[in-house]
């Protein structure tokens, strides 16, 4: 253990770090994806219930009110008015903060990397995914394997479980089967609170070390800002990374639609309201984007910090950071 | 009685649930991307010593339970209590069978171990990891026989029977390991 003032960090683990973000770049410099750079401090934040912005307030000397400002929990919203304004493909290496969330795989202050695709349906941008992990783990020389499911088989495989068809009871009960007592006064009578539950506790431990799941094809209780499926209204075009037992991304087939993003957010601000929580303004600035156009596009975020940790094979994110949370 | 929430877990933090106290063995926070956090926390039962794993919704709060681990010398059992010491103070507790368990097979009188108190209570005894008893009573030592393999049961000055090497003999001492209950040498 060095001094307190000092990183702990190995110079090895900052090298593969440079690095990384090197080869990030590299590989969307040949596709002609756009890196760009937008505000971390925002006058407006995401509504979802799940997340806790941090806030902050702007306040100059003779400014009439202090102006509340959010550090941004992911750099999605900003992405998506540029997006609007026409210019492409893009990227992005960000940091993002998120409140209250510190522990093994977690730092409130963390690294994304974000990408939009224009024109890319989800399995085209899934293809790009796994070309940018083979680019990356063989510079790191790990070995890897890919794996595509769905979300219903994913749940049917491990629990024996259909996500919206099996009864509430039947979910509880499975909980219980494999010694999870304490879930009925986390989820109630949630459904969308059970399916976590069970996913983060009876099947991400068990997912297979060295292989990138791709998991697909979300319920539409866990829509955040993915689209509808064509087919079928019941599942929403979302697909979640998994790697080394963690979850490492999140992509959607984009929602474009104003009114329904609308109604998403003002379902989240009720909610919001409900579990008394603090209620932010929704992005209007995002909705008057969606209605001027967002281009049929997919995106995903795939955390930094995490994609570091597996491949320098740490077990903790603070070994991959230069000063992780409580010494920062 | 002071309380923490889930964000201050962390291994040792000693807590009060459904009555009895408990350490916390391992804390991790679990958080879905788009989900609900919440932290999974296995710990001991400080009564029972059993391990049980618990989720708690993240914010929830906890009662913290009033337990510390004190060293103490053992004096001696009056055959219903054992009695214990704090060197330094002279303070001196009283243990009951629960809470002595199976370390009474390993308590020899001024030995160090550790007592836990709860509310000011021995609840638990933790012996020293390893003990120098002498053994009272074990089959003929047979000379030459140096191995390991088979040996043969001896009956300690405390009462614990332990399995030690064939040339072992009575009234000689030996050092055994309490965490696993085995021989581990010959005190010369």
């Amino acid at each position: 253990m060095t001094a307190d003032c000092l990183s702990d960090c190995s110079r090895e683990i900052l090298v593969g770090r440079a690095r990384l973000y090197a080869l990030i770049r590299e590989f969307f410099d040949e596709q002609s994806v756009l890196e760009v750079e937008t505000p971390l401090l925002c006058q407006r934040t995401v509504t979802d219930p799940m997340l806790d912005p941090f806030v902050c307030f702007y306040d100059a000397a003779g400014h009439p009110a202090k102006l509340p400002l959010y550090l941004q929990t992911s750099p999605e919203f900003a992405m998506k008015r540029l997006l609007a304004s026409g210019v492409g493909s893009i990227f992005q290496i960000s940091k993002a903060f998120r409140n209250g969330e510190v522990g093994r795989h977690h730092n409130p202050e963390f690294t994304l990397l974000e990408w939009y695709r224009v024109g890319f349906d989800l399995e085209t941008l899934q293809n790009e995914v796994e070309a940018l992990f083979c680019r990356v783990a063989r510079a790191f020389d790990f070995q890897f394997a890919v794996e595509r499911t769905t979300y219903c088989e994913i749940f049917e495989k491990y629990l024996g479980l259909h996500p919206l068809e099996s009864s509430l009871d039947a979910l509880k009960a499975r909980a219980e089967e494999s010694g999870f007592y304490d879930g009925q006064a986390l989820c109630g009578d949630h459904r969308a609170h059970w399916l976590d539950f069970l996913f983060s506790c009876l099947i991400q431990p068990e997912l297979p070390p060295d292989c990138l799941l791709m998991v697909s094809r979300y319920p539409d209780l866990l829509p955040s800002l993915a689209r509808k499926a064509e087919d079928d209204e019941r599942w929403v075009e979302r697909v979640e990374l998994f790697l080394g037992g963690m979850e490492l991304g999140n992509g959607f087939h984009e929602l474009t639609d104003p009114v329904e993003q609308e109604q998403r957010f003002l379902k989240d601000l009720a909610v919001r309201k409900q579990e008394g929580l603090t209620s932010p303004a929704m992005d209007d600035r995002l909705i008057d984007a969606l209605r001027l156009g967002l281009p049929d596009c997919s995106g995903i975020a795939i955390g930094l910090d995490r994609l570091l940790m597996i491949l320098t094979r740490s077990g903790r994110i603070e070994n991959v950071l230069a000063f992780p949370f409580l010494r920062a | 009685m002071a309380t923490v929430s889930t964000s201050e877990f962390k291994g040792g933090l000693k807590l009060m649930m459904d009555g009895d106290p408990y350490t916390i063995l391992e804390n991790e926070f679990v958080k879905p991307g788009k989900g609900q956090a919440f932290n999974r926390v296995k710990l001991r039962n400080l009564k029972t010593g059993r391990v049980i794993e618990r989720t708690f919704k993240s914010g929830d709060t906890m009662e913290t339970a009033d337990v510390v681990d004190t060293d103490m010398q053992y004096l001696y059992s009056d055959g219903e209590m054992w009695h214990f010491m704090v060197t330094e103070t002279f303070e001196q507790y009283a243990a009951d069978e629960a809470a002595v368990a199976d370390a009474r097979k390993w308590l020899k009188e001024q030995d160090e171990c550790q007592v836990t108190l709860y509310n000011g209570v021995p609840i638990a005894v933790t012996p020293p990891n390893f003990v120098e008893l002498k053994i009272v009573e074990t089959d003929p030592g047979v000379r030459g026989d140096t191995s390991g393999g088979g040996g043969k049961p001896a009956t300690l000055e405390t009462g614990a029977v332990v399995r030690v090497p064939l040339f072992i003999s009575t009234d000689e001492i030996i050092k055994v390991d309490t965490r696993t209950g085995e021989y581990v040498s010959r005190v010369k």
